[in-house]
């Protein structure tokens, strides 16, 4: 039992350093007030708090909201299909996943700027376009919300096809056999009886793309260009160009509140990851 | 409805796939822009030339193996105490850690370091940025560790201890060796993380650490520009490499 505890100490401690004292720096400073040169300086104050209830910040969560939503949507609308094609595949199976998983093993920040080169004026989609003269004048198709969402659903996929993976894997032919028996068409069958067993999974693969698309800042940033201002974007700008680290810490904490209530409220028992 | 997956499935790999490979393709056109010209390596002649890339891919190289060390041997250890017995607060803690967005993770840190800087006459930099990096990657070692404890029969530990063996001893000599594979497979996963990772780094980063990413990103914002066709290519190369290396060491 003393091994145990020489086993754990180490993470222990890390975790207390990477982890929870920068969280109680955080809790800290969102109370207080902001310097005059940047830092953070007293009287005690819930105004950080206030602020973020002002229309202009309740306009970039509810954006932020949105963005997050309809690119795990997409996800589980694309991923579905994927992972019932692997799931049926026989022998290739882990083929075929490793053809999705790879992804994630190459570098999320390439993946995005690839999007950058198709995606750009002077991009190969327009590029092509142009020389096949079906358009005079390249699309806009980068610096907006859309780019966005293609970019969060190109990261996120692999995210949602595992899990949905996962429990489809584990469903009992059978069943589907019996809904077959029983005079249920192949759709009755998938909405009836493959979607409501696979549940689980798709809690799963919506918790693990939808927290992380709601706290982004490298794609919306990259893909959005200055237009597209995200919560993770405001929270970066307070810490870095406006030095308003208090709000900045605020906002953090708003964030990290939403992330963890969608968390418990999906969680169901049985289900812990660690 | 078979048939129809299949069709389907293959668009979903055309997606997932094809644009890293044309923008692989085109890190080996003479042109600038995205208009195929003729085969040339002048991009990556100016990566080799770039005095910038080059450093900042070392301080990255440095920065991801000494944190997957660190990370990998601690969390191992951790994954085995949780195994032992759980711990409410180190489970949580980990957890928290694996659901914090990245921006909020590394602006927390960054207030944190500073806070501690008024104190001691440090400055951000390689060691900062270490920090965070171990800090980050603790939390996927210790859940791909215990996801294969799971399937461990404890009965072989306590078939160590009775034939002799020191509760250390049965740690080194029965358990490790079962870990192997997850641990490998734990190191990956820490590295990649770590390798790729701009959010957090930009923050915690000072002048002398910048890293690889950081570098990709200047360059993507500044928006065309070939050389990172180039590196882009070099970089997917080689984690590629790295990932078919990985599986064979497993399989034998």
């Amino acid at each position: 039992m003393r091994l145990r505890i020489g086993f754990l100490a180490p993470t222990a401690i890390l975790m207390a350093i990477t982890m929870l004292a920068p969280l109680a720096i955080i809790v800290v400073y969102s109370l207080l007030t902001r310097g005059a040169y940047g830092g953070v300086e007293l009287p005690w104050t819930i105004e950080n708090f206030t602020r973020l209830w002002d229309p202009v910040y309740g306009i970039i969560f509810v954006r932020s909201f949105w963005i997050a939503a309809v690119a795990t949507a997409l996800c589980l609308v694309l991923g579905f299909p994927l992972a019932m094609f692997i799931a049926r595949s026989g022998s290739r199976k882990n083929l075929y996943l490793s053809l999705v998983i790879l992804p994630f093993w190459t570098s999320f920040l390439i993946r995005t700027y690839a999007w950058m080169f198709l995606l750009r004026d002077t991009g190969i989609i327009n590029s092509a376009l142009q020389a096949l003269r079906i358009i005079r004048e390249p699309l806009p198709l980068l610096y907006n919300d859309g780019a966005v969402i293609l970019g969060l659903v190109y990261g996120f996929l692999p995210f949602m096809v595992l899990p949905l993976y996962a429990t489809l894997e584990r469903l009992d032919p059978a069943l589907l056999e019996a809904a077959a028996d029983l005079g249920a068409r192949p759709w009755d069958t998938l909405v009836r009886v493959t979607l409501p067993l696979c549940a689980p999974g798709i809690r799963a693969g919506a918790i693990l793309v939808f927290v992380p698309c709601l706290g982004t800042y490298l794609t919306s940033d990259l893909l959005g260009g200055s237009k597209t201002v995200l919560i993770g974007n405001l929270v970066q700008n307070q810490f870095t160009a406006s030095r308003d680290w208090p709000f900045g810490a605020a906002l953090s904490l708003a964030l990290m509140a939403i992330a963890m209530v969608l968390l418990f409220a999906v969680r169901r028992r049985g289900e812990e990851l660690l | 409805m078979k048939r129809g997956l299949a069709v389907y499935a293959v668009f979903a790999y055309a997606f997932l796939h094809v644009p890293l490979l044309i923008l692989a393709i085109f890190s080996f056109n003479s042109s600038k822009f995205a208009v195929w010209e003729s085969f040339s390596l002048q991009w990556y002649r100016a990566v080799a030339a770039d005095a910038n890339l080059i450093e900042s891919s070392v301080n990255s190289l440095i920065i991801a193996v000494v944190a997957t060390v660190v990370a990998t041997i601690i969390g191992t250890l951790a994954a085995y105490g949780l195994w032992k017995r759980g711990s409410q607060w180190l489970s949580g803690s980990l957890y928290l850690s694996l659901v914090t967005p990245e921006i909020v993770t590394g602006a927390s840190l960054l207030a944190l370091f500073q806070w501690i800087f008024r104190f001691a006459h440090l400055r951000l930099g390689m060691h900062t940025v270490i920090l965070a990096h171990v800090g980050f990657s603790l939390a996927y070692v210790v859940v791909v560790v215990l996801a294969r404890l799971r399937s461990y029969d404890p009965t072989l530990e306590e078939a160590a201890l009775d034939l002799g063996a020191t509760e250390f001893g049965a740690f080194w000599r029965v358990t490790l060796p079962y870990l192997g594979p997850a641990i490998a497979a734990a190191a990956m996963l820490a590295f990649t993380v770590s390798i790729d990772d701009y959010v957090i780094t930009s923050l915690v980063a000072g002048v002398d650490s910048q890293t690889l990413p950081m570098v990709i990103y200047a360059m993507a914002r500044r928006g065309v520009n070939p050389a990172l066709n180039a590196v882009s290519t070099l970089v997917v190369f080689g984690l590629g490499m790295l990932i078919i290396l990985s599986e064979r060491l497993r399989k034998t």
